[in-house]
């Protein structure tokens, strides 16, 4: 297995991978978010400019929030996800894969701090890097993980082509290899699928070779 | 059976549990609880868990493995998710969780306060010995703008309008709400940065009162900061105590794993973190609407020891069973 992927065993029983994403997609995410952040108070201090008996103290305040609050507040109400990671698609989850809780959002967001420190976030880059799910410190202190957002699909399309069956005993590493080849075959060039399919084949030429590869796969698919 | 047909017989549930997913991710958990559809969720996630565990024992395609991976992970996120009542929760807090935290790790604020205190003792007799001491711990602009604010007979306070208070108040809770946040988090190296930020507050605020007693306007400081000193300066010490305990959970972990010392201090901690935040929403609603308003100094220092009282008995006995 991919050594970034997470194994979790859920309660029903089943593994489910995660993937952790590393430093520059969450830099991007941080990058995105500050620019956010930056634009709302500039926006309010140029409304508040106008309201001089209050404008000064509440954009103090709006300031506080927005730098200590804005993330809390979007991982725990929109789904783990600030918009910068939502624009990523990363999101915020639990070690066991359960969404952010608030208190755990609190604790990441508060030891940013010690992840800024010496300066930029060396403590937390350094932490990112040997840490084995890039984690910085305040995800580890909360047991947090910031992963990819799951909807990436890999595409399924399958060629039409004519069943043979396989003639010899084929394992379970067998099919999965094949129809991945079947599934992923479109992606590729068409002297790239011989080669391949010559790896398997090596006695037949390489249009036989291909045929027999995508038939073999598409016998063990079956009838869709 | 073959993925072909396997698919096939499958796809509908699939796309009813994906459509389902897809509501309960846009609706909050309240309306979420509501929806009609609700009551097939737990069924539908656990055929789709049976589902996923076949198609990976058979060997079907990554790209069906990887298909109902994703829709376990969300399941999963939406079975388990979990969000405390948010405002039965801040109740507890503040009736007990807090002052019962803080006396759990009454040694961490013990040595928070020692440094402090000690720091600012020391800084006060020191300064008061040897006035001019004072110029190794603060700038001389900053103690000219400290000199005219606390001048006695002076107008400053009187002319001081609701708007000067509004700013006041955003100033004190970005100021000092920043720094307890910045204390406890600074304190995961170890404590070595709570320790810093309590010497650093001890000795500025030794200095600044014991020149100001040296030059004559002890009386407009002390009435002033009296009353918002006591959650003002308690929610400091206790944000470096927390820290305290934060970064020594690393250097003495006793016995757990460092990492799992790490985890269990920062939520062991965290109810101390929110009474800070609290505490020092009160006290810059104190300092920015009481403290610049101008009365007889015994009026003042009464309510400063009322103040002091209300926390002190605050942290002690609430919250105990």
């Amino acid at each position: 297995m991919i050594d970034d992927q997470l194994s979790l065993k859920t309660p029903e029983g089943v593994t489910i991978q995660l993937c952790a994403a590393g430093p520059v997609p969450r830099l991007a995410a941080w990058a995105i978010d500050l620019a956010i952040r930056a634009l709302v108070l500039i926006l309010l201090a140029v409304v508040f400019a106008f309201i001089p008996s209050v404008g000064g103290g509440l954009l103090a305040i709006i300031a506080f929030l927005l730098e200590w609050f804005y993330p809390v507040l979007f991982e725990t109400l929109a789904n783990g996800q600030t918009p910068g990671k939502k624009v990523m698609g990363l999101v915020v989850v639990h070690r066991n894969g359960s969404p952010v809780t608030l208190n755990g959002s609190v604790i990441r967001n508060l030891l940013r701090v010690a992840d800024f420190l010496p300066f930029l976030f060396t403590a937390g880059f350094v932490s990112l890097l040997v840490t084995r799910h890039f984690q910085r410190l305040g995800d580890l202190a909360a047991d947090n993980l910031v992963i990819y957002r799951d909807d990436t699909a890999l595409s399924a399309a399958r060629a039409r082509v004519e069943e043979m069956a396989p003639d010899w005993q084929a394992s379970r590493e067998d099919q999965k290899v094949l129809v991945s080849f079947l599934e992923r075959g479109e992606g590729l060039t068409r002297a790239r699928r011989q080669e391949l399919a010559q790896l398997a084949w090596p006695e037949y030429p390489a249009q036989e070779a291909e045929r027999r590869a995508l038939g073999t796969a598409r016998h063990m698919v079956g009838e869709q | 059976m073959k993925q072909g047909l396997f698919e096939s017989r499958h796809e509908a549930e699939w796309q009813t549990f994906d459509g389902l997913l897809q509501k309960l991710e846009s609706s909050s958990s309240r309306k979420a609880a509501t929806l009609p559809q609700c009551d097939q969720f737990p069924d539908l996630y656990r055929r789709l868990c049976h589902q996923y565990a076949l198609a990976c024992e058979r060997a079907y395609g990554m790209a069906l493995q990887q298909r109902l991976n994703n829709l376990v992970i969300r399941g999963h996120r939406q079975l388990y998710r979990f969000r405390k009542p948010l405002w039965a929760s801040l109740l507890q807090l503040l009736a007990a969780d807090f002052p019962r935290t803080v006396r759990a790790m009454w040694r961490w604020q013990l040595c928070s306060l020692a440094v402090f205190a000690g720091s600012l003792a020391l800084v006060w007799v020191l300064v008061l010995q040897q006035p001019e001491l004072v110029y190794s711990v603060i700038d001389e602009g900053t103690l000219e703008t400290m000199e005219y604010l606390y001048e006695p007979g002076s107008e400053v306070h009187d002319q001081r309008d609701a708007s000067d208070d509004v700013m006041m108040f955003g100033y004190y809770i970005s100021n000092n709400i920043g720094i307890a946040f910045r204390t406890f988090g600074s304190g995961l190296f170890l404590g070595i940065g709570s320790l810093l930020v309590m010497l650093f507050n001890g000795s500025l605020f030794g200095a600044i009162a014991a020149h100001l007693t040296n030059v004559g306007s002890h009386e407009p400081f002390f009435t002033f900061v009296v009353a918002h000193g006591a959650p003002e300066l308690t929610a400091i010490v206790l944000a470096g105590g927390a820290g305290l305990r934060l970064g020594l959970s690393l250097l003495a972990p006793g016995p757990y794993s460092r990492l799992d010392a790490l985890k269990l201090a920062a939520s062991d901690s965290l109810p101390v973190v929110y009474g800070c935040f609290f505490l020092l929403l009160g006290a810059a609603f104190i300092e920015a609407f009481w403290s610049p308003r101008q009365f007889d100094p015994v009026i003042k220092y009464s309510v400063g020891a009322v103040s002091w009282i209300l926390v002190v008995a605050y942290l002690l006995l609430a919250g105990r069973r």
